[in-house]
């Protein structure tokens, strides 16, 4: 209403035609899920209604709400340590601590197993100590420590992001009236983190139920499990396409949850100005606790893979390993992630300031959709797009364009989530000022929206950056011909037990990955 | 002696910058005219590879679509690329994905050449009417078990069902029982690892309810949960498992085992067992080829079949991969028991076609979850 007041303005026109756009591209899983639903035979639907599904459903659900809880206890602390206070290293703890979102699941879960499986290294360092077996790993409990440490990263970016911009003038006046810093915490700054939290909880929970490395390695079944199966074992596709149908009404259900999490309040402060700087909380003798905490999160999702990976690169040094196809794939994995993250970010935009600033059904719906694919599994919309590629798009398909939408389905509610938290925390009345200062929509969103919201920008970048580094069944089918990452050697080489091979390449992408990601936090630390 | 390597990530990609730094690397390294290729294989001698195929004027090109892993194929591709001349262009992924995707192309594949790691990949394309009639000649180089009934795709290298176990808890001679009836007895409680998501343990399954009939399969297959055995999501971490002692038995594909101890030692933990009494416990798995009906380089498709079935191609697989070669006269690995002296089997890999069965009674007894 503010920033569209003009019928005619052409800059509507484009974010309403681009918003369609994306949409439409988005529906094309849905659609190919649709038709091959239509073609499935009798045996899915004694497969679908029976009680052995039921029971996974419910445990794929009840394995994404402990683990988006415990994400969320893990990612919280560490945001506000890594804005708010005067954690020493901040900055370092700020960038270690989003990395884990690039170690693929599959191979955490094997370092997981490999470390503190029942007979695994750390058992083998207490066995003189007389510990001959470590308690069960699997199930449950592996399922939720492995999830939980390689997706907390999602919570974390966009409770950062939400802190950055948070305005600091309730806080200030709560300190005021006499409350402490916990207090101030609890009654003013979790409130106000809710629609970051939600939309770091949403990204947490859709990639659990979508997942299927940890849990087929911890022995966890859910529903991608389920599906999985349908492919593998029977060639089912039609059956597979019912199945992800399930999936996508989860989402719905999801979806649902976190609307009601998000509330309708304004999280925008009352006054015009800047952003001021929010008040540094000093850590005391709370300092050492905090740093172990940082220290120990860092240590189990980061630190201990790399060091496995490491043990295995040493152990095998002398193994014949082709550089160049090495840096191949290292410059393949960058220049996918560039332009995936640039892409993503893009077509995020309307989707998230259409939701945010206009509250039409149709913008509704544009940003729920942005989140349908979300949950299904890479090969559902690999397939997807493999179905419409080559049959009605034979000029882009098995190039880097379609490979691109792929990127673009499966990672845009990453972006979607950051940047509607961030516009969330901007006043349409700033712009509404310069509007009435007379400068055009497009100069007001470039010298206003996208400085202020740089923090959930940024955020949505990392994310899809990072997302698409360690991205597999997308890139290996939608992928050119030949066209190999850093993720891709990795799945090959393990997926032959050749792990001294796996190692070079898994090192490299967790290296390069923290390049961006220190370049974005270092960077919201200037502003 | 001038190594080449071709790159198809960059061949495809058609992006300057990519061709930029290839060309530079063929300048810096050797010309690519040069197709002399020596391979050293650690067998007993050292094969020295002459051209196979007749580099004519216009190679051409050709389309791969591998469930085979890059890790493992890559380097024999190479080597035809190199000796024929043909610039090879390979799709990696798992053998269930590349036969879905093939399924969805249908006649708008871009593929000449599936080559996937196990038969029931194949036969759901061959199914599909997608694959090709192979002419006889080519199917008379490997044993009929080992290929489809209708002549459309061949098998290229094998692979045997063992039984992994831990060398500090089980003494082989001692402990083994001969066939894999015996792992339902209750001292193997706890005791055991398996995949049953895995392809090939599924086609051992099936195996077991051809010769066994469907009430003993399901019988085993319940003795064995019985005992409470640890399920895996597929070999490798079964073969890890079994030499950390977290399992002392697994029921695997016998290949893994000598990949870790390449890469881990001789001290590694764990060894093959194969079953003495015989029966499904010791099927032979293949890893097998289809030309793809629809294909733009039918020449170069088959030349690639036939390069597969030669000798060289054989001699890598036994040598580099610890497979089994299909193809008469081809030496095996020295650390492998020779095919002709497994326990006889007389099962055709055509017939394991009714997966889904399979699959509904791993969901029937529970296996699936």
């Amino acid at each position: 209403m503010i920033f569209f007041f003009r019928n005619t303005s052409p800059v509507k026109v484009v974010l309403w035609f681009t918003g369609a756009l994306v949409a439409s591209l988005l529906l094309l899983p849905i659609g190919y899920l649709l038709l091959r639903a239509s073609e499935a035979g009798d045996s899915i639907w004694s497969i679908l209604f029976s009680y052995r599904t039921a029971r996974i459903l419910l445990k794929t659900v009840y394995l994404a709400v402990a683990v988006t809880l415990g994400s969320a206890l893990v990612a919280v602390p560490i945001a506000w340590l890594t804005v708010r206070t005067d954690l020493p290293m901040r900055r370092l703890w700020a960038i270690l601590t989003t990395l884990p979102l690039v170690v693929p699941s599959y191979v955490g879960a094997y370092l997981f197993i490999s470390v503190l499986g029942p007979r695994g290294i750390l058992q083998q360092w207490l066995e003189p100590l007389g510990v001959k077996e470590l308690p069960k790993l699997y199930g449950f409990p592996g399922a939720f420590l492995v999830l939980t440490l390689l997706s907390y990263p999602y919570i974390l970016t966009t409770t950062r992001a939400a802190l950055m911009r948070m305005n600091p003038v309730l806080e200030e006046a709560s300190r005021n009236l006499g409350d402490g810093p916990w207090g101030t915490f609890w009654r003013i700054t979790l409130p106000q983190l809710r629609p970051g939290l939600a939309a770091g909880g949403l990204l947490v929970a859709l990639y659990v139920l979508r997942d299927f490395g940890a849990v087929s390695f911890m022995r966890y079944s859910t529903f991608t499990r389920v599906l999985y199966i349908q492919y593998q074992s029977s060639f089912d596709r039609t059956g597979a396409a019912v199945l992800a149908l399930v999936l996508i009404l989860l989402t719905l259900l999801v979806l649902f949850i976190e609307i009601r999490t998000r509330g309708r309040a304004n999280y925008y402060g009352g006054h015009v100005g800047a952003v001021g700087n929010p008040i540094q909380i000093k850590l005391g003798h709370w300092r050492w606790p905090s740093l172990f905490f940082c220290a120990g999160i860092v240590v189990l999702s980061l630190v201990l893979p790399a060091s496995i990976l490491a043990y295995w690169l040493f152990r095998e040094i002398n193994i014949t390993m082709s550089y160049s196809s090495l840096w191949m794939s290292a410059w393949n994995s960058l220049f996918a992630s560039g332009l995936a993250s640039g892409l993503v970010l893009l077509a995020s935009i309307p989707v998230a300031w259409l939701s945010v600033r206009k509250k039409g059904r149709f913008a509704i719906l544009l940003e729920r959709i942005s989140y349908s694919a979300f949950a299904l599994p890479g090969i559902v919309v690999a397939l997807a797009l493999v179905f419409f590629g080559a049959n009605y798009a034979n000029p882009i398909y098995q190039t880097v364009y379609l490979l691109l939408f792929g990127y673009l389905i499966m990672f845009l509610p990453q972006a979607v989530g950051a940047l509607r938290t961030s516009f969330l925390q901007i006043s349409p009345s700033i712009e509404q000022a310069a509007r009435t200062l007379g400068k055009n929509p497009l100069m007001v969103f470039r010298t206003i929206t996208v400085p202020v919201s740089w923090s959930g920008i940024a955020a949505g970048i990392g994310l899809v950056f990072l997302t698409v580094m360690k991205e597999l069944p997308i890139t290996l089918i939608l992928g050119p011909l030949g066209f190999s990452t850093l993720a891709t050697s990795v799945w090959s080489a393990v997926e032959e037990a050749m792990f001294g091979a796996a190692a070079a390449p898994a090192l490299l992408l967790i290296l390069l990955s923290s390049v961006p990601m220190a370049s974005i936090i270092l960077r919201e630390s200037l502003n | 002696m001038c190594k080449i390597r071709f790159h198809n990530t960059v061949s495809s990609t058609k992006m300057i910058l990519y061709s930029l730094i290839v060309s530079g690397l063929f300048v810096a390294s050797c010309q690519p005219e040069v197709v002399e290729v020596v391979k050293e294989v650690p067998v007993e001698k050292v094969v020295e590879v002459e051209k196979v195929v007749e580099v004519d004027s216009a190679p051409g090109s050709l389309v791969v679509y591998s469930g085979r892993s890059e890790k493992l194929v890559q380097p024999i591709i190479d080597q035809f690329a190199a000796a024929s001349g043909i610039e090879v262009e390979v799709k990696y992924g798992k053998t269930a994905e590349m036969a879905a995707v093939l399924l969805e192309e249908g006649n708008n594949s871009p593929a000449d050449v599936f080559w996937a790691q196990d038969p029931g990949g194949l036969g759901a394309v061959a199914e599909a009417g997608m694959f090709a009639d192979l002419p006889a000649d080519v199917l008379a180089n490997v044993d009929s078990k080992f290929q489809s009934k209708n002549g459309n795709w061949v098998g290229v290298s094998g692979r045997a069902r063992v039984i992994v176990y831990n060398t500090a808890t089980i003494d082989p001679e001692k402990d083994l029982p001969s066939d894999l009836w015996g792992f339902v007895e209750p001292e193997w409680k706890g005791r055991l690892g398996w995949a049953p998501t895995n392809g090939s343990f599924q086609a051992m399954v099936t195996a077991l309810r051809s010769t066994w009939g469907e009430d003993k399969t399901k019988e085993w297959l319940q003795g064995i949960m019985a005992n409470d055995v640890g399920v895996y999501p597929k070999n490798t971490p079964q073969v890890a498992a079994a030499a950390a002692g977290e399992i002392d038995v697994g029921f695997v594909n016998h290949y893994y085992l000598h990949r870790f101890i390449a890469a881990e030692g001789e001290n590694f933990k764990a060894r093959n067992y194969f079953l003495t009494g015989g029966g499904p416990g010791s099927l032979v798995m293949v890893a097998g080829v289809g030309r793809i009906d629809t294909g733009a380089n039918e020449d170069n498709a088959m030349k690639f079949i036939n390069f597969l079935l030669s000798p060289v191609a054989q001699q890598y697989f036994a040598g580099q991969t610890y497979e089994y070669p299909l193809v008469e006269g081809v030496k095996i690995h020295r650390e492998l028991t020779p095919i002709a002296e497994l326990p006889k089997i007389d099962i055709d890999l055509s017939d394991l076609v009714d997966l889904q069965g399979t699959v509904d009674l791993l969901t029937e007894v529970g296996a699936l979850e």
